[in-house]
C-alpha cells in the first residue's frame, strides 16, 4: 500500500498551521477521521463515507461546514456592490431569501460560487468557499465603492447542514417555528433552536431536502449534539467531507477549485441558468455576453464509467486513444451505484449517451457521457 | 490481529508462507485506513511480481492506493489445480443465505463426481 495515502488521515492530524471549526472537539470525541482541507483540519468521515452516504439519503445527516466563510454587507451600497460582481441578478433577490451564483473575473472565468442571502433591504450575507474566503474578501473590498461595510464574519458563525427526508421532522423538535413555512432556497432568521438562536435556510449540497443552521460559534457544540440527540432515533449520523462530496457528485452539484476555477465560465460548467447579461453591468459581463452568442467550445460534462475502476482529478478523457478532455471529479456513487464523474469534453462530444475512456493508470476504461443529475430525489411534497 | 506466522511489509501488506507458495493481502491497519474499498485491480493471471513493486490497486471512495508485492515471483493461477480451497475466487455478501441450501453437502456432492466419473 502506498505510504502517502495511507498516513494521510491517519489518527489526530497535529498540523499546528491547520485551522480548526469550533465543533473540532466534537468531531475528536466522535472518533472523526480528521484530514486537511483547504487550510482546514475538518472531519473526512466518522463510520465510513458510504454508510453515512446511504444515512443522507435515507434518514439524515448533520454536517460540519463551519470552514465556509460568511460576509456581511451592509448599507446603501450593499446591493449595488454585489449585484456589480456576481452573474445572477439580485434584484429577483427577496428579503428572506437566498440565491446561489458564481463571481467571476473580467474575463469570465469563476472566482468562487457563492450563496448570496438578503438579510434586509441594504443588507446581505455572502457564503463563500473556504478555500477562497481570503481571495473572495479581498475582491470585495477592491471593488467596494461608496457607503458599504464589508465585514469578514467567518470564525463568529458556525454552520451545521441537516440533510436529508428526515431532517425537517428532526429539526422541527427542535423549534416552534413552522419549518414547513421555509421554501427551498428562502431562510429564516433568529430561529430559536434548543434553546438557542440561529439563521436556518432550505439549501444544501447534497441532492437532498434540508437545512443550513448559522449560528454563533459559541453555540456550535449544544447545537450539534442537540441535533443529533433529538435524531438519533430518526437515524440520523454525523456525516464527514467525504459523504458530504460523493452525494455532491451524485446530485450533478459543481466544487469550486475542481470542476471550475478562474480559467472556466459558468457557461461552459452548465451553470448558464445563473448567467444574467440582461440585469446591466457587472464584472465579467462583456465577456460572458460574447461567449453566449459565440457558443462554447469545451463543456463540463457528467459520465458513468462501464466498469468499477474510479476517474479522479486531472485523469485524461480520450476518445479512441486520443485525448479530447481531462476528469475534474471522480468517485463511486454509492446511491447509484456506479464509477461516475465530472469532466470537460469539446463541446462536439457533450451529448448524453456518447462513448468516451478515461485514461486510468495507462488503460481506457470505457465510459458514456451521463445527463445530469445522475441522482435525483423523488419529490415527497416538499419544496424544491 | 496480526498473526505472528505471517511477515509484514512497511507498505501494509501481509505475506503468508504456505508450503512453496505465498499468500499475500493488506493488513486490518490498512483496511481500517483505506476504508470504503470499491474496487480491486490485481495483476494478469500469471504475471510476474517483483519485492516491493506495485502489482495492483485498492481503490477507495477517497482515494487510490498501491499494492506492494512483498515477495518476487510470479502469480500462480495453477493454484487452483493444485490447492482449489485455497484459492478461492470471490467473496459475495448473500442476498438469502438459504440458497447455499439448495446446494449440495459433502455426501450428496460426491454421489454426483462419483457419477460422473462412472
Amino acid at each position: 500500500m502506498s505510504r502517502a495515502r495511507l498516513e494521510a488521515g491517519a489518527g489526530v492530524v497535529t498540523d499546528p498551521t491547520l485551522r480548526r471549526t469550533p465543533l473540532y472537539p466534537a468531531h475528536v470525541a466522535a472518533g472523526a477521521r480528521m484530514v486537511p482541507f483547504s487550510g482546514w483540519d475538518m472531519p473526512v468521515q466518522y463510520t465510513g463515507i458510504i454508510e453515512e452516504h446511504r444515512a443522507v439519503r435515507a434518514r439524515a445527516g448533520l454536517f460540519d461546514v463551519s470552514h465556509m466563510g460568511e460576509f456581511d454587507i451592509a448599507g446603501p451600497g450593499a446591493l449595488p456592490l454585489i449585484q456589480g460582481l456576481v452573474t445572477n441578478d439580485l434584484a429577483r433577490l427577496a428579503l428572506g431569501q437566498a440565491m446561489y451564483t458564481p463571481m467571476c473575473t473580467p474575463e469570465g472565468g469563476i472566482i468562487d460560487d457563492l450563496l448570496v442571502y438578503r438579510l434586509g433591504d441594504d443588507h446581505l450575507m455572502l457564503v463563500v468557499n473556504a478555500a477562497n474566503t481570503a481571495a473572495d474578501l479581498a475582491w470585495i473590498r477592491d471593488h467596494a465603492a461608496g457607503n458599504v461595510r464589508v465585514t469578514d464574519r467567518s470564525d463568529g458563525i458556525a454552520l451545521l447542514a441537516l440533510q436529508g427526508p428526515r431532517a425537517q421532522e428532526i429539526l422541527q423538535r427542535l423549534t416552534p417555528a413552522p419549518l414547513a413555512d421555509i421554501r427551498y432556497y428562502w431562510f429564516q432568521d433568529e430561529v430559536p433552536i434548543a434553546g438557542r438562536r440561529a439563521l436556518v435556510s432550505r439549501t444544501g449540497y447534497t441532492g437532498e431536502d434540508g437545512f443550513e443552521v448559522y449560528a454563533d460559534a459559541r453555540d456550535a457544540v449544544h447545537l450539534w449534539d442537540a441535533i443529533l440527540a433529538e435524531g438519533r432515533r430518526d437515524g440520523v449520523l454525523p456525516a464527514g467531507l467525504g459523504a458530504r462530496d460523493t452525494l455532491r457528485l451524485e446530485a450533478g452539484l459543481l466544487l469550486h477549485g475542481n470542476d471550475m476555477d478562474t480559467t472556466t465560465t459558468p457557461l461552459e460548467v452548465g451553470l448558464g441558468w445563473t448567467v444574467k447579461p440582461a440585469k446591466g453591468e457587472f464584472v465579467g459581463a462583456p465577456a460572458l455576453r460574447r461567449q453566449k452568442s459565440e457558443g462554447v467550445t469545451r463543456r463540463l460534462v457528467g459520465f458513468t464509467l462501464q466498469d468499477r475502476a474510479i476517474a479522479r482529478h486531472g485523469h485524461p478523457i480520450r476518445e479512441h486513444g486520443a485525448p479530447i478532455g481531462r476528469v475534474t471529479s471522480g468517485s463511486y456513487g454509492p446511491t447509484v451505484e456506479n464509477s461516475i464523474g465530472l469532466g470537460f469534453v469539446p463541446l462536439a462530444y457533450a451529448e448524453p449517451e456518447r462513448r468516451l475512456e478515461v485514461e486510468i493508470r495507462g488503460r481506457g476504461a470505457p465510459a458514456v457521457v451521463t445527463k445530469l443529475p445522475f441522482y435525483k430525489r423523488q419529490a415527497a411534497g416538499r419544496p424544491g | 490481529m496480526y498473526p505472528k506466522d505471517l511477515r509484514y511489509s512497511k507498505e501494509h501488506e501481509w505475506a503468508k508462507v504456505e508450503g512453496r507458495r505465498v499468500r499475500v493481502g493488506i493488513t486490518p491497519f490498512a483496511a481500517d485506513r483505506l476504508s470504503d474499498v470499491v474496487y480491486v485491480e490485481l495483476p494478469k493471471v500469471g504475471a510476474d511480481v517483483a519485492f516491493m513493486q506495485p502489482f495492483g490497486v485498492v481503490e477507495s471512495v477517497k482515494a487510490v492506493s498501491d499494492l506492494y508485492s512483498p515477495v518476487s515471483g510470479k502469480d500462480r493461477p495453477e493454484i487452483i489445480n493444485t490447492d482449489p480451497y485455497g484459492a478461492w475466487m470471490i467473496v459475495v455478501e448473500p442476498r438469502d443465505v438459504g440458497e447455499l441450501k439448495q446446494l449440495m453437502d459433502a455426501d450428496a456432492y460426491l454421489a454426483l463426481i462419483g457419477e460422473q466419473r462412472s
